[in-house]
């Protein structure tokens, strides 16, 4: 019976698995449900649920599919009040998902009562109530058979009754989380490492030492290898100021978990887009600059490029000489940006804005075009997503 | 097929979804993997199914350098080495430099254990991928004495997780996953209850709301949680604060007192005097 409930978590983007529903039937089978709705739910929960991200569009599936048959079920039992007819229907029941509660029992007994209040509150209804007349008579059509009959009630406010549980939602703000501490970002960020032994040899190889020891014949013979170190190296670009200051503290974060995590990391800012200039301090950026050229030089091309910005600006800022809020820019930015690129194969585009304002901005589209794609929110999935771009 | 259900103990309460996931785990004898804000009882959890059961406890702390094998058992070859270099005669029996780690130990209990798995994410990502089997069959096979290791009784696994590291799919299947949420006021109530049962009531309802007020700041780095409040409160009876300092009219007039116990991150404290700085500012009494 609970097959197509699996499937609708499925297409609901779940990774629900076949041994966690085999898992979900044999707890049922040990009777540890008994005979509560709400057991079932926990239970149901803690079987098939494995990342709390998720909790919320369990909930809502939960409710969306089951909400309907214990509903209706309930419904025998007590009067239906009268603003059951106002909630918007939102499900429609497929002919398999009718077949399953008819195999349930009671589906023709429920529809029958159903039918039979239907009917009176049709003639309600022509005693001038207003509810019949957006909704339509249509969807109680000759069979009384809608969907809308057996979703009446979602929210739980039918009987004033205390929301079951599932309808409450607790979960809701857990779901796509944006909140990125640095720990999250460390975390993410740890993805790119990549170890290699460099520099001088201070730890015990102890395999090699045995083997060695070994063939040396039972004399010891100590080797030793340089330490595992992290070999990635990063060179970190941040657009700092004007548009930014709304996303300061999400670049502080992201700079301080990187600034931890490698241990070759250059970092350098620029205002809205790359120009011939950057700079390392932000108090002395008009004395202490760093020519571009002069980055590109002393970097190799191994070292992994990450913008962070917002790409939000005129789009002049970008393709035109001169177009530069600051200065006078003889080239393009774009020119530069193309540099970089050239000179930095791997190079992502962090962007703090969310990713559903991209669209409305031009700026953003350019850079994008520019980056090849390579734009990614910032947050931990976006991060997720640009680092594996990196690799 | 266990009589015994988790329903919580006297000094733990569980909430009715917590119990389900730890019966089901129970039962079906799969492991139970815990997550949460830190401080909502993840670790305590373990500790207190242990005492409710009556069942033996086995801890297992995750470190960043633990390695899944040193759960299973530690060859110790450099004490094999020195001993061969000795001459001692404990060297041609292998079994002697084989330590069992906290599965092993687990896995040999006379009677059912819990086993705690604490922070598991701690460790390295490949590290709960290497203790699938393990946690699967409940066996594992010995190399250097060719023994397989099979649990005597199925063990309670009992898995903790902060989150700083996504599990892999194929672990995360055969757990089954409880999210601790954070507690409501009235579970809280509860809570603290089992804590200090001889609180009077208007203090733990004052104390409660500071807290609360206190969770509710914008833009705290870190919310406090359970643990904390305990601390809190346990310092507000130590120095016997009057109920009169935690009664404030305004929300944010006053700064509830001790807050160091609640406000862990210098910049909540700064964020937190500003605010009420702010409101004194605004609402001169």
């Amino acid at each position: 019976m609970l097959i197509p409930f699996f499937y609708l978590l499925r297409e609901g983007g779940m990774k629900t698995s076949i041994t966690e529903l085999l898992t979900l039937h044999e707890a049922l089978k040990s009777g540890l449900a008994g005979q509560s709705v709400d057991d079932f739910y926990f239970l149901a929960r803690t079987a098939l649920v494995k990342d709390e991200a998720h909790l919320d569009r369990f909930d809502r599936i939960f409710g969306a599919y089951f909400k309907g048959v214990d509903d209706s079920l309930s419904d025998l039992m007590q009067e239906i009040p009268e603003e059951w007819l106002q909630r918007q229907a939102e499900l429609s029941l497929s002919e398999e998902e009718r077949q399953l509660i008819e195999s349930m029992g009671g589906f023709e007994e429920l529809m029958k009562a159903l039918q039979e209040r239907l009917e009176e509150q049709d003639e309600r209804h022509e005693g001038g109530n207003k509810w019949i007349g957006t909704a339509g008579t249509s969807p109680f059509g000759a069979y009384g058979y809608n969907p809308e009959g057996v979703r009446i009630g979602q929210e739980g406010s039918r009987n004033r009754s205390a929301v079951k549980v599932w309808d409450k939602r607790e979960y809701r703000n857990l779901d796509d989380s944006v909140e990125l501490g640095t720990r999250n970002i460390k975390v993410a960020l740890r993805r790119l490492r990549k170890f290699a032994r460099e520099g001088a040899a201070d730890q015990l190889d102890l395999n090699d030492t045995i083997d060695k020891t070994a063939r040396n014949g039972g004399m010891l013979d100590i080797r030793m290898v340089p330490e595992r170190h992290n070999a990635v190296k990063v060179l970190l670009c941040l657009d700092i100021g004007g548009s930014m200051d709304d996303h300061v503290r999400i670049c502080e974060e992201t700079f301080s978990a990187a600034r931890s995590e490698f241990k070759h990391l250059e970092y350098f800012y620029f205002h809205n887009f790359v120009y011939e200039n950057m700079w390392k301090d932000n108090r002395r950026r008009q004395a202490e600059k760093t020519p571009t050229l002069d980055i590109t030089h002393k970097y190799p091309s191994d070292y992994k490029l990450i913008f962070v910005g917002d790409a939000t600006m005129s789009p002049y800022e970008i393709v035109y000489p001169g177009g530069s809020v600051e200065h006078w820019n003889e080239e393009p930015g774009a020119a530069w940006m193309k540099r970089l690129l050239q000179t930095y194969p791997k190079a992502i585009w962090l962007n703090p804005e969310p990713k559903a304002r991209w669209d409305y901005t031009p700026s953003v589209k350019l850079v994008q075009e520019l980056m090849n794609d390579r734009m990614y929110p910032l947050t931990i999935a976006g991060l997720d997503e640009g680092i594996k771009a990196l690799r | 097929m266990t009589d015994s259900r988790f329903t919580g103990t006297n000094s733990y309460i569980a909430t009715d979804d917590l119990s389900m996931a730890v019966n089901a785990a129970v039962t079906l004898q799969r492991p139970i993997l815990i997550k949460g804000e830190p401080g909502t009882g993840k670790t305590q959890l373990a500790i207190e199914v242990a005492n409710a059961l009556g069942k033996p406890l086995y801890e297992w702390h995750i470190k960043s350098t633990t390695k899944a094998q040193q759960g299973l058992y530690e060859y110790d070859a450099v004490a094999r080495l020195r001993d061969s270099q000795l001459g001692d005669d404990k060297v041609h029996d292998i079994s002697n430099y084989i330590m069992p780690g906290k599965i092993w130990e687990a896995f040999d209990s006379e009677e059912q254990p819990v086993l705690l798995i604490d922070e598991i994410d701690k460790a390295d990502i490949e590290f709960p991928n290497d203790l699938l089997q393990e946690l699967d069959r409940m066996e594992f096979y010995v190399y250097e004495t060719k023994k397989l290791i099979s649990a005597r009784t199925r063990p309670i696994i009992v898995i903790t997780s902060n989150n700083e590291k996504e599990l892999p799919d194929a672990f995360l299947r055969r757990c089954f996953f409880h999210y601790i949420k954070f507690p409501d006021q009235k579970t809280m109530a509860k809570i603290v209850d089992v804590h200090f049962p001889n609180l009077k009531k208007d203090l733990l309802s004052e104390a409660l709301n500071s807290f609360y007020k206190v969770r509710d700041v914008r833009g705290l780095k870190k919310k406090p949680s359970t643990s904390e409040l305990l601390d809190w409160i346990k310092l507000l009876l130590a120095e016997d604060i009057p109920l009169e300092a935690l009664r404030t009219e305004n929300s944010r007039s006053a700064i509830p007192p001790l807050y160091g116990a609640l406000l862990k991150n210098e910049q909540d404290v700064h964020l937190f005097e500003q605010l009420v700085f702010l409101d004194r500012r605004a609402n001169p009494q």
